[in-house]
């Protein structure tokens, strides 16, 4: 049932953003049924002046759709949607590509759902890292248990001693850490 | 599902229908789904409404009754930090200094052409005569005006059809403010000495910014409440006042005298074209004037010393007094601008006035004396007609969209449904107890939204779960869709509601501010950036420039204050994410907190009482490290050497440093 609302919410959403294409605020038209308990999560919150936040930063960027599509088929999408604050390692389009062939599409299926869930977890911290806080040889504890540890070689931020942080982005709940190549945890190694 | 909610709610009111009541009884499984707004859906309406002796302003919605927020007007409010900021502290001055409290009765939200535009709600303080104008895209205080030469502003923030002016008149007559023309006299030389005022507060059509236009002075009478015409009647505006009699002691008996009181119709165009003609006597008074300056973030309060003053014993057409029976409370005009009904509290009748009428009564000086050098006219030639037997304690009326009326009964307790033209009652309802307002969305502006009367009660008595002798006041939701009305719901509320009013959600959602935007907060101790933050010491005042962001402040270790500093945190919050406010508290502080909504910047003061290391947080859970949000501040003893430092993030072991 609560995925029945869901889709509906979804549905009517797109519909609208398709149908009208302009300002979300009537997105939370008030003459809609008052009688139906609206459940979409956070990530569903028309709200098009505040700063965007990790989660639309992600969807707004080119380079990270695979993150993205990673990120909806677990369902992660609102969690990153909360308050936080979150320091995420992004991973591009590249950096996905740069797995053996193959990985990505079994990760993706369903039956490997929480290995995906897992790794993706393990580049989400809770806390807001800014790089002036950041200090070499520092352990971060990842969203996932398990640790990942930073490496200051001059101005560049290397994680896990092989994965190097390219840019950085502030989003409204956190920052974003984009990344070139993907982190995987100590179990799947 | 839906059958499911409903199912769930008749089983639910099934059994609470044990209930050794008859009257409870009412509201039904159909009047539940009617209230029933799921969660993550909206109201209909926006309700917002006076907080009567808690000074605030209480927003709810329609019909589900529930409450979103309380907004701090005349009011200090902890939670906030409304009137404890340095930034608010101004905007609870006075000609009298600082007054933290006040009595809100009356709401007025503004029209254009006479219906909702839904920019401003103004509210009126009873007690040290003002008008507040509260934003309605951000729901704060913007702006507060007090008012010379007035004592009880009770008939108050009413507005003119175009918002042209909010006005206000004085319940408690006294001698004039001005020129030591409050002297040292006698109260039984009230005759002699008091005086009454209506004053014409001028509202910007643009910026909203108040300003006090002109006063007419009036005879000692108690002015109680007002209406602006509308339509044909737009350049009039009516007050109802009772004490005629004049009386300055127990007026519970003394000024119960006469069989009729009066409306005062004012003709403000031309008291207007007056005043623009020289035809005013300016006079020295003391008011204040505060707002809230949006580019600064800083309540700003001004002493203004003029005001205009109209006497229309000299200027014969901009007043005359129509009698009205049995001290009126209620002064109501109705949607078309042709009736105005007022409500004798002691009446057995409701008299409905004719605007027409009024105006031939003038053309034909059809006077039937004068009272204190105004001219009275007559009763009869004024009157549409009046309704009979109406009930007990006729109080106020609103109007729907179809002709009727809705006329609230204290002493009778209910509502009754009348029409304007034919003057017959359609219905009546009983109220759960001794009504006072009531309000109907648009009820009070040409175009009246209808659908609901929501009633204002002043007795709670056994109506819910009791809490020892201090109860709340209760609100009770009708349906007026149809003949009959139709109890659907009540609702406890805060404070005292007087009058209220109700707007559709679509006129106020859509600009509902989000956040404060950081490149236009010109604070003057706005610190934009964390590497920005810094400790100012100017004399015994210590400045800081403090930062909040998840989940951390900055700087969050402070050393170099010293007993007999006065110090200022000026924190601003640089979320730019709606609903990240960051709360800011130090122990000991003799204040309130600050609530800083994102984009802000406001600033505590605090005087270190004494030597030790004193703990400062965030008060607003703001995310999943709020915990981790907090700092210290070293206070060292007057005289102390040690030096001004702060940091962040620091671990590394400062060097120990000992004050003398």
């Amino acid at each position: 049932m609560r995925k029945l609302i869901y889709i509906f919410c979804i549905t009517a959403i797109t519909a609208f953003f398709l149908g009208c294409g302009g300002n979300p605020e009537n997105a939370m038209d008030v003459s809609e049924d008052t009688n139906v308990i609206k459940s979409g999560g956070q990530e569903t919150v028309a709200d098009d002046e505040s700063q965007k936040d990790v989660v639309k930063v992600a969807v707004s960027s080119p380079d990270h759709t695979t993150l993205v599509a990673a990120l909806k088929h677990v369902e992660y999408v609102d969690d990153l949607s909360n308050a936080g604050p979150f320091t995420v390692f992004a991973p591009t389009n590249a950096a996905f590509d740069k797995l053996p062939a193959g990985t990505l599409d079994d990760l993706l299926k369903e039956e490997n759902k929480e290995v995906l869930k897992n790794i993706l977890e393990y580049h989400v911290a809770v806390g807001g890292y800014k790089t002036e806080y950041m200090q070499d040889g520092q352990n971060i504890g990842m969203a996932n248990g398990d640790n990942i540890k930073i490496s200051m070689l001059g101005d560049k931020i290397v994680i896990n001693e092989t994965v190097n942080v390219i840019a950085t982005i502030a989003a409204s709940n956190g920052i974003i850490y984009v990344v070139d190549g993907v982190l995987l945890p100590p179990a799947a190694k | 599902m839906k059958n499911l909610i409903v199912l769930i709610i008749l089983i639910a009111l099934g059994a609470y229908g044990c209930k050794p009541k008859t009257t409870g009884s009412i509201a039904t499984g159909d009047a539940a789904s009617k209230v029933y707004v799921a969660p993550g859906s909206y109201d209909e309406f926006y309700s917002v409404v006076s907080g009567g002796f808690s000074g605030q302003m209480a927003i709810y919605g329609i019909p589900s009754g529930r409450l979103f927020r309380v907004i701090p007007v005349f009011s200090q409010d902890p939670q906030s930090g409304y009137g404890y900021s340095e930034e608010t502290k101004p905007m609870l001055m006075t000609s009298h200094g600082y007054v933290p409290w006040d009595d809100l009765h009356h709401i007025a939200l503004s029209t254009t052409n006479g219906t909702h535009d839904g920019r401003w709600a103004f509210g009126n303080g009873n007690n040290t005569p003002r008008i507040a104008r509260i934003d309605m895209t951000t729901f704060r205080t913007a702006e507060i005006i007090e008012l010379p030469n007035s004592s009880g502003n009770h008939s108050s923030p009413f507005i003119t059809e175009n918002t042209e002016y909010t006005i206000a008149g004085t319940r408690f007559s006294y001698p004039p403010d001005y020129d030591g023309a409050n002297p040292d006299v006698s109260i039984s030389s009230y005759k002699d000495n008091f005086k009454g005022y209506l004053s014409f507060v001028g509202v910007d059509k643009e910026s909203g910014m108040m300003d006090l236009s002109f006063q007419i002075q009036i005879p000692p009478l108690n002015t109680d409440l007002a209406r602006g015409g509308k339509g044909p009647s737009h350049d009039w505006f009516f007050f109802s006042c009772y004490n005629s009699e004049k009386a300055f002691t127990l007026l519970e008996v003394n000024a119960s005298q006469k069989d009729k009181d009066f409306i005062l119709a004012v003709n403000w165009k031309k008291a207007e074209q007056y005043v623009k003609e020289g035809k005013a006597k300016a006079q020295k008074v003391k008011y204040a004037h505060n707002y809230f300056d949006e580019n600064t973030q800083t309540a700003v309060s001004e002493i203004r010393t003029d005001v205009l003053v109209l006497d229309p014993k000299e200027l014969k057409d901009i007043l005359y007094l129509i009698p009205c029976p049995k001290s009126p409370h209620g002064c109501d005009v109705d949607p078309t601008g042709q009736y105005i009904v007022g409500s004798g509290k002691l009446a057995a009748i409701i008299p409905v006035f004719s605007f027409e009428k009024i105006q031939k009564a003038i053309a034909n000086n059809d006077f039937e004396a004068e009272y204190d050098g105004i001219k009275v006219l007559k009763y009869e030639s004024c009157l549409h007609g009046e309704v009979k037997k109406p009930g007990l304690g006729p109080l106020h009326t609103e109007f729907d969209n179809e002709g009727n009326a809705y006329t609230s009964f204290f002493v009778s307790s209910e509502i009754v449904k009348w029409n304007v033209k034919s003057l017959e009652i359609i219905d009546r309802v009983p109220t759960y107890y001794s009504i006072g307002h009531l309000s109907i969305p648009g009820g009070p502006t040409s175009k009246p939204w209808g659908k609901y009367v929501i009633a204002y009660n002043k007795i709670t008595k056994d109506r819910y779960l009791p809490t020892g002798p201090e109860l709340n006041q209760s609100a009770q939701l009708f349906s007026i869709e149809g003949d009959k009305m139709k109890l659907l719901l009540d609702f406890p509320t805060i404070g005292e509601p007087h009058y209220a009013e109700a707007i559709p959600a679509e006129l106020i959602m859509p600009n509902s501010k989000k956040i404060y935007k950081l490149e236009e907060n010109n604070h003057p101790y706005a610190t934009k950036q964390e590497k920005e933050t810094k400790v100012v010491r100017e004399g015994n005042k210590v400045h800081i420039y403090m930062t909040a962001i998840r989940s951390h402040l900055v700087p969050d270790n402070i050393e170099g204050v010293k007993i007999g500093d006065e110090v200022y945190f000026h924190v601003t919050n640089l979320e730019q994410d709606w609903d990240v406010p960051h709360g800011f508290a130090i122990k000991g502080a003799n204040n309130a907190e600050l609530l800083i909504m994102p984009g802000e910047t406001q600033t505590l003061k605090w005087n270190p009482d004494r030597v030790g290391i004193f703990p400062f947080y965030c008060t607003d859970f703001c995310s999943a490290l709020h915990q981790e949000m907090q700092g210290y501040i070293r206070v060292s003893p007057a005289g102390s050497s040690v030096p001004i430092i702060f940091s962040t993030g620091k671990t590394a072991e400062v060097k120990a440093t000992t004050g003398k």
